[in-house]
């Protein structure tokens, strides 16, 4: 039987609630959620924290809404419901591609959005999909709250930038006309981690892209994002020879290491072929995009954004 | 430290220690070892039940998060010695070979028809494929499912005919 160590046990009733418990437990105490990561690693010893602070209470961190042109999705918003929530999903289908493979159904109705980043594992999805939306994180402590861009948020694996008396709030993800976005990944079974993965997300002014973001997960890529193929990218026209070539210097970025889930040049070919598919999925959903006849695959793709997946659980 | 978890719509209090598993603690602790315990990792899904109507893994909850909330086991689905239409499903095709895994995926399949009454295969395969069958029954699963669904069609059907 698997049991974590003893603990002491806390439930927080409001942030600075939070934050007090942890100033006064000190390095030892972990804040948790979903549970999801830190109570199997708690059961293996991997984690053994002397207090847990529960944050399951704080309803304020739940919500996801949209705040001037910015996205607002709380770090307490479970997996399941930034999957359902249509407001996220048809401004960045890429929620859609990523939630949809991460952990499985029943796991997603317990792990949080927040636990996720935090959790900072280098094969994390989550982390790739914010870092190629060039997403802010806003993180609590005891002098009040702080921004932090995600591609500054992991300071390597299982580190991040939120410190021991601090708590991660909320994210936010700039929202821009003309922007497309999708996810794609490979796994060998439903809820295992990436062999790799990748998000991509592009804004298209005038026929060019204005800004792009590659996000990859599980190719030992730094920050989770590939900026060199990000800036081969900007002020050219979308279009499949670009993706290519957008694909191969972001597969050239990533150092990918052998494990079970496969050799490292499988990794880099996968990390190639999945920006490459993304980019081009990203592309079809940009606003307006789809209806182009030169496009291909089109609006009735069940992929693409805004099609049959309302009732799908 | 003392918790009050509704269980099955009855309230239940307890002295229990933090680091108490939810599984443990409705196996232990109420004796309904309905709840099946498995592989203690969060993968296999035999020790799904709901927390306020939602299907969670309960190796992986503490039971202290589950106080002052409620939880649904299978012991719960029948109501008034009738068995729930997820249970008569898999009773008419036979959706269990050894039944480890059964209470999990009833549950999960209670909820799922809870919220999609009319669940395509596509649905109910995504929705037990966080649980494993180790009799490999999914097909005989799948159709006690879709049989639920029906039978609940017809029930409604015939209520609204009234």
């Amino acid at each position: 039987m698997q049991v974590p160590a003893k603990f002491e046990y806390e439930r927080a009733d409001s942030v600075p609630h939070a934050i007090e418990l942890l100033e006064r437990y000190g390095p030892d105490a972990r804040i948790v959620a979903g549970g999801h990561s830190l109570i199997p690693m708690m059961k293996l010893r991997l984690a053994q924290p002397e207090a847990l602070i529960d944050i399951n209470g704080l309803a304020e961190l739940g919500r996801i809404a949209v705040e001037g042109d910015e996205l607002a999705i709380g770090a307490l918003v479970r997996h399941a419901e930034l999957l359902d929530s249509t407001t996220a999903t048809n401004l960045f289908p890429i929620f859609r591609d990523a939630e949809r493979v991460i952990a499985d159904p029943i796991v997603r109705n317990r792990g949080t959005v927040g636990g996720s980043l935090c959790q900072g594992d280098p094969s994390e999805d989550l982390s790739a999909v914010f870092s190629a939306l060039r997403a802010t994180a806003v993180i609590q402590g005891p002098g009040g709250t702080r921004t932090v861009p995600l591609r500054e948020f992991h300071r390597g694996p299982y580190e991040t930038a939120v410190a021991e008396n601090e708590l991660l709030i909320q994210l936010r993800v700039p929202i821009a006309p003309g922007t497309g976005s999708a996810y794609e990944k490979v796994e060998r079974r439903v809820g295992d981690w990436p062999v790799a993965a990748t998000g991509a997300v592009i804004t298209v002014r005038d026929g060019v892209i204005a800004q792009a973001g590659i996000g990859l997960t599980a190719v030992g890529a730094e920050h989770f994002c590939a900026p060199e193929a990000e800036e081969f990218l900007r002020g050219k026209a979308p279009g499949e020879e670009t993706f290519a070539e957008a694909a191969r210097i972001a597969a050239e970025h990533c150092e990918p290491h052998a494990d079970q889930r496969g050799p490292a040049d499988f990794k880099r070919h996968l990390a190639g072929e999945l920006t490459k598919r993304a980019l081009t999925r990203a592309n079809l959903n940009v606003a307006g995009s789809a209806t182009d006849p030169n496009v291909a695959g089109s609006a009735t793709d069940p992929n693409v954004a805004g099609s049959a997946t309302e009732g799908r659980i | 430290m003392r918790i009050t978890v509704t269980v099955n719509g009855q309230p239940h209090t307890r002295e229990v220690e933090p680091r108490l598993l939810l599984v443990h603690f409705l196996r232990d602790e109420l004796s309904l070892t309905g709840t099946h315990w498995g592989c203690d990792t969060s993968n296999c899904g035999v020790c799904t039940v709901q927390l306020d109507g939602v299907p969670v893994k309960s190796c992986t909850v503490l039971a202290v998060m589950a106080d002052g909330h409620e939880v649904t086991t299978v012991e719960g689905l029948e109501r008034d010695g009738e068995l729930d239409a997820v249970q008569k499903g898999f009773v008419e095709c036979h959706g269990l070979q050894c039944g480890f895994c059964t209470p999990g995926m009833l549950l999960t399949a209670r909820a799922l028809l809870d919220r999609v009454p009319d669940p395509d295969e596509g649905q109910i395969r995504e929705a037990i494929s966080g649980q494993l069958c180790r009799c490999t029954g999914y097909e005989n699963i799948v159709r006690s499912i879709r049989w639920a669904a029906e039978a609940s069609q017809k029930v409604a059907e015939s209520e609204a005919r009234q």
